[in-house]
């Protein structure tokens, strides 16, 4: 499990990024839920937790495939495959994400630093 | 419609076969394209494709097992348009393409979507380039590698990303432009000139305002010779002058065309039946008051649903707001994004970061609205002011 921030700095709406690796992102929705997927988008090179963030979807900023949090599943081209979901854990007021033991769909030319 | 042809196999033809498709067209579905390839992407070509990250096979755009269910025409040009036994302008059968195989294909609905082709200086010289399709990719990176000094003609967004390609590989880049600042007509003058500071950090030499007069050499490219009597050495040449739309196909045609095939908010021609997508057409946008050919990756991914749902009603749908333009473009490993439409005499303003840190977001704005813009490793601000784009200022 790892720790990514106090639950009070991520309000609602709002998205962050931790320096994992491969990194992951964490989405507070408006509705008040959190959800982690892999900060790199499928497609390319581009940080989904710098998207637009609508309802349970990010909107990658660079090519505007949307992403599904809570399934990780893309609605569009350009990404064809879905992005890796985490589990979130908050215990004592903490954001905890529990990452994925599933290979990362990662774009082409990105590679993890142990791979 | 009980069948469509699609003009031109690339990103614009391949979004306009998806959107029919998922617009419920059950028809026959035809596409036909010049090259041999199947439809892939074109902007790693200046990018990860040219430093070799990424392979032929990343760049494909159809999905693993993507079947929608078309007959692929592929490595045979469209020569015309026209109508089987027309009787007179508009009036006659069905839609007819046909091709350089002396074949033809007969549908109800015509998709235009044959891009553009890159502008050229003449000559013949080895050594000069442009780039547009896999192939020229190919080519200029066989001749970058063990190239020493590169000369760009154009400071435009290809040229600046060749331009970064090529300082990866320790060669000396020089960028000649005719406008007094680079990428001023995308951008305007001023942030032209901020992103001419990011070249300059890396060691590239550009000069401005500096016609080309010839390119020098003896079957292959030595240097290039300006106007003001300046010679450049060079090993490899870039010509990186824009693109027109690739439209003299239609010569002949009904079909109206201006800088590319004119079409109105929707994506219709003035011929019935036939739409016009992606880099070869020019729509009418009504917050501008005039057509406007767009040359970026996603009106040519986006516009074709909108150009299906025209075509499939008959040109009754009305069309949904155009998205305004938007781009992107990787140097040094710095993400420039710009959404919106900028013209002389726009005030502009840096709302966040500052220049001299080459990452900041600017404002443009034009008689009280927000008209465009411009991040520079601003990720995060672009995604919520790109929304704003055609909002009167200070709207929220
Ligand atoms: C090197 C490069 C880098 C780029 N980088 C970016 C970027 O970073 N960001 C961005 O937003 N945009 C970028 N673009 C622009 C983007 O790639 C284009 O906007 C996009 O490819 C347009 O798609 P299209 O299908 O309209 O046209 P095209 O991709 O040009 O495809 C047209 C197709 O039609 C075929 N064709 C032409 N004539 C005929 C005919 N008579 N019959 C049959 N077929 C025909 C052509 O062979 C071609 O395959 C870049 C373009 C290039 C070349
Ligand atoms: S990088 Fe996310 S859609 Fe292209």
């Amino acid at each position: 499990m790892i720790p990514a921030c106090p639950l009070s700095a991520l309000p609602r709406g709002e998205a962050l990024r931790i320096e994992t690796d491969p990194p992951i992102a964490v989405f507070h929705t408006e509705d008040g839920e959190l959800y982690a997927v892999d900060d790199t988008c499928t497609h390319q090179d581009a940080s989904l937790a710098d998207g637009w963030l609508e309802g349970c979807e990010v909107e990658c900023p660079l090519h505007a495939s949307r992403f599904d949090l809570r399934t990780g599943e893309v609605d569009a081209p350009p990404a064809k495959l879905p992005v890796r979901t985490h589990q979130v854990v908050v215990r004592d007021e903490t954001i905890y994400v529990v990452p994925s033991d599933l290979p990362p769909n990662l774009p082409p030319g990105v590679r993890t630093g142990s791979a | 419609m009980k069948s469509v042809a699609i003009v031109g196999a690339s990103l614009a033809g391949l979004s306009a076969a998806r959107a029919l498709r998922a617009q419920g067209f059950t028809g026959r579905l035809t596409i036909v394209g010049a090259e041999t390839h199947r439809p892939y992407d074109r902007p790693p070509l200046s990018k990860e494709f040219l430093t070799g990250r990424m392979t032929t096979a990343d760049l494909a755009l159809e999905g693993d097992g993507e079947d929608l269910d078309a007959q692929w025409r592929l490595g045979v040009a469209a020569t015309g348009l026209d109508r089987v036994g027309a009787t007179g302008p508009g009036r006659g059968g069905p839609l007819r393409v046909r091709l350089a195989d002396g074949s033809a294909v007969e549908a109800d609905g015509v998709v235009i979507a044959t891009g553009a082709v890159a502008r050229t200086l003449g000559g013949g010289l080895a050594g000069v380039h442009t780039l547009r399709t896999i192939e020229d990719a190919a080519a200029l990176r066989a001749d970058l590698d063990g190239a020493r000094r590169l000369v760009v003609i154009g400071a435009g967004f290809i040229g600046a990303e060749v331009a970064c390609v090529a300082r990866s590989l320790g060669i000396e880049v020089t960028i000649v432009e005719a406008a007094a600042a680079p990428f001023a007509r995308a951008l305007g003058p001023e942030m032209g000139a901020a992103l001419a500071g990011l070249h300059e950090d890396h060691g590239v030499r550009l000069i401005c305002g500096a016609a080309v007069r010839t390119l020098t050499g003896d079957g292959r490219v030595d240097g290039v010779l300006l106007e003001d009597g300046r010679r450049l050495d060079a090993d490899v040449v870039l010509v990186g002058i824009g693109a027109r739309p690739a439209v003299d196909w239609l010569d002949g045609s009904e079909v109206k065309i201006g800088d590319g095939v004119l079409c109105d908010s929707g994506g219709a021609t003035s011929v019935p039946g036939v739409v016009a997508v992606g880099d070869c057409a020019a729509w009418f946008d009504p917050a501008l008051g005039v057509h406007l050919r767009v040359e970026h990756w996603t009106g040519a991914a986006r516009r074709p649903a909108t150009a299906a749902r025209t075509l499939l009603s008959g040109g009754a749908a009305v069309p949904e707001p155009l998205a305004p333009p938007y781009l992107w473009s990787d140097q040094y490993g710095m993400r420039i994004q710009f959404a919106g439409h900028t013209m002389p005499g726009d005030e502009v303003s840096v709302e966040e970061g500052d220049l001299a840190s080459r990452s900041f977001l600017a404002v443009y704005r034009r008689e009280g609205r927000t008209v465009a813009v411009l991040g520079v490793d601003q990720p995060r601000s672009f995604t919520r002011w790109r929304r704003r784009v055609n909002e009167p200022v200070g709207a929220r």
